[in-house]
């Protein structure tokens, strides 16, 4: 579980994150979604304790992060990928960050194991691809077993192989029962590995709802019909939206597309097309985050 | 590579590491910088070149001032003291150790593992007196013994024209505070390598602080011998000499100088962001 009041982090006079408040639960990946620049990884320090909120505070399982006598048995982190000296093994990075918990070298071999990091362990950090990086850093996150896992861009740079392999793993952790929280700036990541988003722009909080909710929305239908301007005045007539798309092609909203049939149907109108069109999660996304993106394509300052 | 889609459990229930209670203590994160600082090459071979300028550069001083004897007056063969010429390798072994002090934290900030080691113990302090106490022992210890071998092999080739002996006035006490400065310059090096963060940074104040500022003071030795230089060159010096503390409050002061280091590096660690 994790309690996030109020935070907020000025640096100088740019507010990198504003009075943030959410709560992120147990047995469910919840996505920290928001374009680059909108505060996510500032946010992520914060409740590991790296950097101190200006105003506000961050409670992890209850307590803030360097309250807990055993952190890494609460928490596991993922900040950066290669927070790892450079010129260490792979093995001996862990061994190293296990002994502050007095966590034994089976648990750190097992971890090995688990993150595919076998063939590597004995290398320097430092010759390690981003995605060897990656595995290495969720490994160290996952070293204390802890009932909350916070991870930044964890599939950044990892292959495909890779991100099947961190999304199956982040679904399991969340069923059993653990809280999960990763930062993406890419929808597309979050649709398939999180149950609950947390939207971000400019540092201040844009929505906080499950995946599903977000997809479900503004749900439109395509009509193609040679009778189209015929068509049009009937769905008006039934409080629809209608939108011409093209010559005989409609976007109808307000009504589904059974309905739709069966209207064209009492009036005898041919229809060619009839195609229910969902909302993608990348265009809910760009349409929640239209106004705080920080620099915007194709516009002029 | 573990194969898509069957990654095992992450711990959970029988297999979790529970079978001790879990906690960081100082004894553990000392532990654990006792492994970070034996698995990186680095450290160790800086201390092998500081252990090397030591000895080395004592025995070829000695060597070098055997030779020197037929050329030397009765007044200057006299001057000669205990442990001078045999441990003047210490000005040059203080830059490899100020080096390894500045990089037992530098190494960390500069490859984003402090953000890793303050996760790990967040309440942030204890790795700094891990740090300073490991490295200052390691320092301690092998500098020591490097102070030592090079007094009694130096003497060895000086037996030729001048009998020292480690019971001589002031003999002692100036082996022994080779290595006592020698750790004093291993923790400034901590010290500022945890309040500047940078390699480069914290090395070119070590080097300032060791060898710029002595050479900038031979233009008022008065003022002089109340920095940390002069505090450490004075330890060293056998028998007392105008311009230089006596042994006492020039240990006293160079403990000062460390102190305030390690407050600075104590302020810096606990109010700033990592």
């Amino acid at each position: 579980m994790i309690e996030v009041q109020d935070l907020t982090k000025r640096y100088g006079d740019r507010l990198a994150v504003d009075a943030l408040s959410f709560t992120v639960r147990p047995g469910l990946v919840t996505g920290f979604l928001g374009p680059n620049g909108a505060g996510k990884s500032t946010t992520m320090r914060m409740i590991a304790g790296l950097d101190r909120p200006t105003a506000g505070r961050a409670l992890v399982n209850g307590r803030p992060y360097a309250e807990h006598r055993a952190p890494l048995r609460e928490v596991g982190l993922l900040l950066e990928a290669k927070a790892v000296h450079t010129s260490r093994s792979a093995r001996d990075h862990l061994r190293a960050l296990a002994a502050t918990h007095g966590i034994d070298d089976r648990r750190v071999e097992r971890l090995i194991e688990l993150a595919g990091l076998r063939e590597v362990a004995r290398k320097r950090a430092g010759g390690f691809s981003l995605g060897m990086g990656q595995r290495l850093g969720i490994a160290a996150a996952l070293l204390g077993d802890p009932a909350t896992v916070i991870l930044d861009e964890p599939v950044n740079g990892l292959d495909p192989e890779g991100v099947l392999w961190v999304r199956t793993l982040l679904r399991e952790l969340a069923a059993e029962g653990r809280t999960v929280f990763l930062s993406s700036h890419l929808m597309s990541e979050m649709a398939l590995t999180a149950d609950h988003l947390v939207v971000v722009g400019r540092g201040r909080l844009i929505a906080d709802l499950p995946v599903a909710e977000l997809t479900a929305r503004e749900t439109t239908v395509l009509v193609r019909s040679p009778e189209a301007a015929v068509l049009t005045g009937h769905l008006l007539a039934e409080q629809a939206t209608v939108a011409a798309v093209e010559q005989g092609l409609l976007e109808v909203g307000g009504l589904d597309a059974a309905a739709i049939g069966a209207l064209a149907h009492r009036h005898g109108l041919p229809l060619h097309e009839l195609t229910p069109r969902r909302a993608s999660l990348e265009e809910a996304f760009m349409e929640l985050t239209r106004d705080s993106v920080e620099y915007r394509a194709g516009v002029a300052a | 590579m573990s194969a898509p889609g069957t990654a095992p459990s992450a711990g959970g229930g029988a297999n979790a590491p529970a079978a001790t209670p879990l906690g960081v203590t100082p004894r553990r994160v000392l532990r654990s910088e006792w492994i970070k600082l034996t698995t990186l090459r680095s450290t160790w071979l800086t201390f092998a070149v500081a252990v090397a300028l030591m000895i080395g550069l004592g025995l070829l001083m000695a060597w070098l001032t055997v030779g020197e004897w037929a050329s030397m007056t009765e007044v200057e063969r006299a001057q000669e003291q205990a442990g001078q010429r045999v441990l003047a390798g210490r000005l040059f072994a203080q830059l490899a150790i100020g080096v390894v002090g500045v990089i037992a934290i530098t190494g960390e900030y500069a490859t984003g593992m402090i953000r890793a080691t303050l996760a790990a113990v967040p309440r942030r302090l204890p790795v700094l007196w891990a740090k300073l106490g490991l490295f200052g022992a390691v320092t301690f210890v092998v500098m020591s013994a490097a102070s030592f071998a090079a007094f009694f092999a130096g003497n060895r080739i000086l037996a030729e024209h001048w009998q020292f002996s480690i019971s001589d006035p002031g003999a002692l006490r100036v082996v022994v505070m080779t290595g006592v400065t020698l750790t004093a310059v291993c923790l400034l090096g901590t010290a500022l390598g945890f309040v500047l963060r940078n390699t480069a940074a914290a090395i070119s104040a070590i080097v300032s602080i060791v060898l710029v500022l002595p050479i900038l003071g031979q233009v008022a030795p008065r003022v002089a011998q109340y920095l940390p230089s002069g505090a450490m060159g004075a330890l060293v010096t056998p028998t007392p000499q105008p311009d230089v503390l006596a042994p006492w409050p020039a240990l006293l002061l160079l403990g000062a100088y460390v102190a305030a280091a390690i407050a600075a590096a104590v302020f810096t660690l606990t109010r700033r962001d990592a």
